[in-house]
């Protein structure tokens, strides 16, 4: 009695899992592949495309558009995606003032959405979407553990500055939640500007003993160079957008010693991790960034939820992806009630290894993070 | 604020202003000779950065890539303006728009097609590298002194030319009456080639000025085009008196508008909210400036002719 019903579970279980991995699973990605944001959109599609290369996944097709980081475009090839490729699932976007306009129209279709960067706090409070899933971060975290960095650092006076746009806002918002020191200057600079002389002769008369900045892409590499080569003497800091791999080869030897806060490394110490970083070099002949690294675990998600449940069982799918059960590259990674991950965040050093500038993790910045929106999530 | 913060800002101003010039002078000649709205001039600013940025990273001479900038960028103006511009001088301003507008579509994808969609950079030259100090305590870069005076020989050497010799006599004989230069045996499109590949020599040395402080990449001279128009609309179409002064106020305006507006805002709002409104209207100075300049004088600070 006991063999037949073991025998009748076991296949059962095939049967269930064989017909799930019978349905292909479409994904459009929509993401940044030319212009001065074009090195994270690239790098977040080659994690994506190398996750499905290493898993094998033959069954999962993607749709690959550039937006040109413009909402206006963004939101066409959204329409276009769903109406006419009838994927099941978008991904892709870099900037939060796309994922503003395409996200939600995105979800009240009734398909998924999986952001491997962009987290406005609007969609982790209360526009908060059961068919919306964050795989990076909430766009706060890595600032607010360079909030608290800067208070350990013993800085007392901090100049902070952000592009004008819903990250920027949430950049500064979430450093300011953690540093308890003084603001010598807060400003806010256009998305996408290349000449920061305005605020860099700014950040040289405001006294600081610091400066905290949020640039990423084209962005931080002309801000930096900018700032290197004017003499101002005060540290500089930021997340790791401002200090990614995909900007430190331009910038060069000015961004050495610079403090920087990520969820990911390439020295995190697990197998997955290993493999990834492996198997990017072989592929694209460079060190993989944070922005590939969510690319790479959005892709294993996919797959990880594919191999439980149909796409075209929402509810099913949509339980499958919540309960993340796929080797992060970053270690232990899990969702909190909005959808968002509850994860572990580093304090990293530029440093030179050989002849390639890239990062190494120096501390633990906060263990098991949560954003600060998860309650007024109504999920 | 100190007076050391207030100079600085006025430096920079001034030298994205002089930056502005370059690229306005050469729209502006072009529309007051030939009568040509050419929406394709940031396309040669484009060019002008990437034939400096190649030639510079072959070479490894800034200054080689410099003269590299020009030459390349004139010799894509002569080609344009012998291949396509030629045939639009008689027809309106819409058709020259919707060509002019082709080619920004044709050499943007042909250079993304060439050196891709990532941006490439270029460093300054050792010899401008660094800083000098201001009165006040201050320091200013260098490379940007070197830019301002670039800007202000381009301008001292454009009057001269248009003021003192043949071919700027012919340049404004053309502004002023083609047909009569024409009748007088002066060869008009010669004339009309010169000045279209003089106007792109000059956004191309603007290119591959700005492209060594900030990057190179496919459609970085859309942006600028703007408000190069934005200048030369201001100055008075047609008239390089205009250009240099339209874009002195633009660059000036700008630059300062950002610096103090959201300063000036903190006086009745919390810092945060001053440092994101006044950022917000900032960036809409230079057009309220347009506006206004416009509402007194219709035909721009300095009309070309009546």
């Amino acid at each position: 009695m006991k063999k037949i019903l073991a025998a009748t579970v076991l296949g059962l279980s095939l049967g269930l899992s064989a017909q799930a991995f019978a349905e292909p699973v479409k994904v459009g990605m929509i993401t940044t592949l030319s212009g001065g944001g074009a090195g994270l959109g690239i790098d977040v599609r080659d994690g994506f495309m190398l996750a499905v290369k290493n898993a094998g996944a033959s069954d999962l097709e993607v749709v690959i558009e550039d937006d040109a980081q413009k909402p206006e475009i963004a939101v066409q090839l959204a329409d276009k995606m769903i109406q006419s490729d009838k994927v099941d699932i978008l991904t892709g976007i870099i900037w939060s003032n796309l994922a503003m306009a395409v996200v939600p129209s995105v979800t009240a279709q009734g398909k998924f959405y999986l952001s491997p960067n962009a987290g406005p706090s609007p969609l982790a409070g209360a526009q908060c979407h059961e068919n919306y899933f964050n795989v990076a971060w909430q766009n706060d975290n890595l600032h607010e553990a360079m909030g608290a960095y800067a208070n350990d650092a013993g800085y007392k006076k901090t100049f902070i500055m952000a592009p004008n746009y819903p990250a920027g806002t949430d950049a500064l918002a979430g450093f300011k939640r953690f540093f308890t020191g003084e603001l010598a200057g807060e400003v806010y600079t256009q998305l996408g500007q290349t000449d920061y002389a305005a605020e860099i002769a700014q950040i040289r008369a405001s006294g600081a003993d610091s400066m905290f900045f949020f640039l990423p892409g084209g962005m931080g590499i002309a801000f930096m160079k900018q700032y290197a080569q004017s003499d101002v003497g005060i540290p500089a800091m930021g997340p790791a957008f401002s200090f990614s791999q995909d900007i430190l080869g331009a910038v060069g030897e000015a961004a050495l010693g610079v403090k920087n806060s990520s969820q990911w490394n390439k020295d995190i110490d697990n197998e997955a991790n290993k493999k990834f970083v492996e198997t990017f070099q072989a592929e694209y002949g460079r060190l993989p960034s944070l922005y590939a690294s969510q690319g790479y675990d959005t892709a294993n998600l996919i797959i990880s939820a594919m191999g439980k449940a149909s796409v075209s069982d929402a509810d099913a799918f949509r339980a499958a992806l919540k309960a993340a059960e796929f080797a992060s590259v970053r270690g232990d990674f899990k969702f909190g009630n909005n959808n968002h991950p509850i994860q572990d965040i580093y304090v990293r050093e530029v440093v030179k290894e050989g002849d390639v500038i890239t990062n190494k993790i120096v501390a633990t910045a906060f263990e098991d993070h949560q954003d600060a929106y998860a309650a007024q999530c109504g999920m | 604020m100190t007076l050391a913060l207030f100079l600085e800002q006025l430096l920079n101003g001034l030298q994205f202003g002089v930056m502005l010039f370059l690229m306005a002078a050469g729209l502006t000649l072009i529309f007051g000779v030939m009568g040509l709205i050419n929406l394709a001039h940031g396309s040669l600013y484009m060019v002008g950065a990437f034939a400096c940025a190649v030639v510079a990273a072959w070479t490894g001479s800034f200054w080689l890539g410099l003269v590299a900038s020009m030459a390349a960028a004139a010799a894509a103006g002569a080609i344009i303006e012998l291949a396509v511009i030629r045939r639009l001088y008689a027809r309106d301003h819409l058709d020259q728009v919707l060509a002019t507008f082709a080619l920004i579509l044709i050499m943007s994808e042909g250079t993304r097609w060439l050196f891709g969609s990532v941006p490439l950079y270029l460093d300054i030259p050792p010899l401008l590298q660094g800083t000098v100090p201001l009165p006040g305590g201050s320091r200013y870069q260098l490379y940007r002194l070197a830019i301002i005076g670039v800007g202000v020989a381009v301008a001292v050497g454009l009057y001269l030319l248009i003021s003192k010799t043949r071919l700027g006599m012919r340049i404004r004989a053309g502004e002023n009456d083609r047909e009569m230069i024409a009748a007088l045996g002066v060869d008009v499109a010669t004339l009309y080639t010169l000045v279209f590949a003089l106007g792109a020599a000059l956004a191309g040395l603007a290119g591959a000025m700005v492209g060594a402080i900030q990057s190179v990449q496919v459609g970085m001279g859309e942006p600028v085009l703007i408000l190069a128009f934005v200048v030369i609309v201001i100055g008075g179409i047609g008239s390089i008196r205009g250009a240099l002064i339209g874009a002195v106020l633009v660059g000036v305006t700008d630059t300062m508008g950002r610096f103090l507006l959201p300063q000036m805002l903190t006086l009745f709002l919390p810092p945060s909210q001053a440092a994101l409104i006044g950022g917000a209207v900032a960036s809409m100075l230079i057009y309220l400036l347009m506006a206004v300049v416009l509402a007194v004088r219709p035909r721009g600070l300095f009309p070309a002719q009546a």
